[in-house]
């Protein structure tokens, strides 16, 4: 374990969920360890249906682990009601209540704990500036726009300051503009108060851009857990790679292994590749390099630089800022590569001949 | 001072003829309510300022008699006025025993209705079939089967004494108790279809929501689910105190005749009491009665449904 786990806020031990029962059960969560560290903004990641939701559910008490621990600070709370554990969540719909003003929907959570009046109402005001939604106080929750709603739901969560807030794609209902701009007062709302944030998301941009650390989820189960860096530049696995960002995967043939690297043959070309943590590939693998780690390289394969990986370009696709190179590669396959726009910058067309610089490093074998 | 815009003679002529057949559209259902509710209601209250006429009927002279007897009873030898609240007692007994049965039938309504909605969507309309079966059978049918289960030698009794409970029958049959049983039978469904069609559209994310800020089950009860099942708390009420007070059948088989309810001493008038308009101005106080309650209910509940 890289962590000590005593040290982690939410430490989630073996727990998996399986909802009905016979032939039609079904396993939500397989065996997820997630060690989750104090003031961390913490992402899961994964496709619709990979169970996200499930285990935000299981940390808030909505719903009881089949099996396995949820720790908060050490102490086992998988079996406490909601009401027990000081964990608040934001919810996708956000659940405002219709028949309350914003103010009373905001200190509805210190009332049930039965905290003072004027602590209350000192309380709303100051979630209320936090959010900035002072004018709108004494509105009815109906009667304010979705990304004001999205902001009572979060001063409602954040008012009776939860050791950990659960969010459960609290962005999904916003249009563009607002999530960008929502994303940028989430990441200044968990600095300002330093509570760890659970952010569930199935936009990998959006979990890149906030979080400290990810968890990316696959069928129930947890496929690795890392820095944005990490994840990108180094996925374990062919689905986190195909999940995270654009990719290109490679048939390799791995003819030796050391300490951290392989050396792989792809197409007659010789690599070294990055391993994931643990992993002694032998025989056939994948190897995957991310299109903006390759340079285009006009001529192509008789240069030699590269040991012959190269083709044809068989589409140019400009995106402004930069532009997508797709490649019918020498034996066949395809290969993208992204150039930054520079002015200036001699381009490619479609039809010509290139060659491929890999950067050192770039490669890596997955874990399939 | 700003003046509308004038309309155009076109718009103006768009707007006369939509107005038009809108009027021929509530054509219908203006005849109905004029035929079958303001024209019964309006031979009630003429009716309840003439002079009874001796064999039932009424002679076209105008009286307020009706009124007066309502508090009053003129003395046989000196003529005077003396008041009476024989009829007023009546009255509020009546008032009384639909109060009891709507607070019960709420008391024992809502969790009813809150099971319902809270089964999977499929068993739901199954429940909803059990809750009107008893409407399948006649009203005194039903009244009078109540009446051989709780009678002196009756289901209960006789399963009490021979269990060796009781050595002699508790009398059940012809007591308030029998009355308010009864309504509070027949009118349970009222209460508990519209509760349940109010709850089933309650969002139960909200209740997540409120545990998950530290509300405990009581405390969702009353700050979350009462509140937001209030339109159908008022419905279910309101469809349960009105028929209540007005009742017929049930306090005249269950109580035995000696504890006349509104509706049967109305039924009196028109029958063997032969005076027709005391029975229509009783109808119209009644009227005015529930209208007045009704009033002030809505208004409450309104208020209350505001705070939340
Ligand atoms: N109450 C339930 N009963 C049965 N199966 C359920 C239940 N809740 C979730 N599941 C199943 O568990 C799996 C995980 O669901 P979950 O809602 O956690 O997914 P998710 O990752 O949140 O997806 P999304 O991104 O679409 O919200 C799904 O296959 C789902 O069908
Ligand atoms: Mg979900």
């Amino acid at each position: 374990m890289p962590e000590q786990p005593s040290g982690s806020a939410i430490a989630i031990r073996e727990v998996s969920k399986v909802f009905g029962s016979g032939s039609d059960a079904v396993t939500a969560l397989a065996q997820v360890d997630i060690d989750i560290r104090a003031n961390e903004f913490f992402t899961l990641l994964g496709p619709s249906g990979c169970g996200k939701t499930t285990l935000l559910r299981l940390i808030a008490g909505f719903d009881y682990p089949t099996t396995g621990e949820i720790r908060l600070y050490g102490d086992d709370i998988a079996q406490l009601p909601p009401y027990r554990r000081p964990i608040n969540t934001v919810f996708q719909n956000y659940a405002l209540f219709p028949h309350m003003t914003v103010a009373q929907n905001i200190g509805f959570g210190l009332e049930m704990l039965g905290r003072p009046r004027a602590e209350i109402a000192a309380r709303i005001d100051e979630m209320l500036r936090l959010v900035r939604m002072e004018e709108l106080k004494n509105r009815r929750t109906s009667q304010i726009s979705g990304g004001q709603q999205q902001r009572v739901a979060l001063a409602r969560a954040l008012a009776p300051q939860p050791k950990v807030l659960l969010l459960d794609e609290p962005l999904s209902a916003l249009d563009y503009k607002l999530r960008k701009e929502m994303q940028l007062e989430l990441k200044r709302l968990q600095h300002e108060t330093g509570i760890t944030f659970i952010f569930v998301t199935h936009d990998q941009e959006e979990a890149l851009t906030m979080s400290d650390r990810i968890a990316v989820m696959s069928k129930g189960r947890v496929l690795q857990i890392g820095t944005a860096h990490d994840i990108y530049d180094k996925p374990a696995e062919r689905f986190v790679a195909n999940f995270i960002g654009e990719t290109n995967l490679l048939d390799a043939e791995v003819t030796g292994v050391d300490a951290a690297t392989a050396t792989v043959r792809v197409k007659g070309t010789t690599l070294q590749a990055g391993l994931p943590e643990g992993f002694r590939p032998t025989g056939k693998a994948t190897v995957v390099i991310r299109p903006e780690h390759a340079e285009l390289e006009a001529g192509g394969a008789d240069r030699g630089t590269l040991g012959g990986l190269g083709g044809v370009i068989t589409n140019v696709v400009f995106f402004g800022t930069d532009t997508h190179y797709y490649i019918a590669l020498d034996g066949g396959g395809e290969f993208m590569v992204r150039r930054q726009n520079s002015r200036g910058a001699a381009g490619f067309a479609s039809g010509d001949r290139v060659g491929l610089r890999i950067d050192p490093g770039a490669a890596r074998v997955l874990r399939d | 001072m700003t003046a509308p815009p004038p309309a155009s003679p076109r718009e103006r002529q768009a707007d006369r003829s939509a107005a038009r057949r809108n009027r021929w559209l509530t054509g219908p259902a203006v005849t109905i309510v004029a035929l079958f509710g303001i024209v019964p209601l309006l031979i009630v209250l003429v009716y309840s300022f003439l002079a009874p006429a001796p064999y039932g009927g009424v002679q076209w002279k105008f009286s307020t008699d009706a009124y007066l007897n309502f508090l009053f009873q003129r003395d046989i030898f000196s003529d005077a006025l003396q008041f009476s609240p024989a009829f007023l007692l009546i009255y509020l007994r009546s008032f009384v025993f639909a109060v009891i049965t709507t607070l019960i039938c709420l008391a024992l309504g809502f969790p009813t209705a809150y099971f319902m909605a809270t089964r999977p969507p499929e068993q739901r309309n199954w429940w909803v079939l059990l809750i009107t079966i008893p409407f399948w059978s006649n009203l005194l049918v039903r009244t009078l089967a109540i009446m051989f289960i709780i009678r002196d030698e009756g289901l209960i009794n006789m399963a009490l004494m021979g269990l060796g409970l009781i050595d002699k029958p508790i009398t059940m049959l012809y007591t308030n108790f029998a009355i308010v049983l009864g309504l509070f039978y027949s009118f349970l469904p009222f209460m508990v279809l519209p509760l349940y069609s109010s709850l089933e559209k309650l969002d139960f994310r909200l209740v997540e929501a409120a545990h998950d800020l530290y509300a405990t089950r009581r405390q969702v009860l009353w700050r979350i689910v009462i509140p937001m099942s209030a339109p159908g708390i008022v419905a279910g009420c309101l469809l349960v105190f009105i028929p209540a007070l007005g009742a017929y059948v049930t306090p005249l088989i269950l109580g035995g005749g000696t504890h006349l309810m509104i509706g049967d001493l109305i039924a009196q008038q028109f029958g063997s009491g032969r005076n027709w308009p005391l029975g229509s101005a009783q109808a119209l106080i009644l009227m005015a009665a529930v209208l007045v309650a009704l009033w002030v209910y809505v208004r409450n509940a309104a208020k209350g449904g505001k705070h939340g």
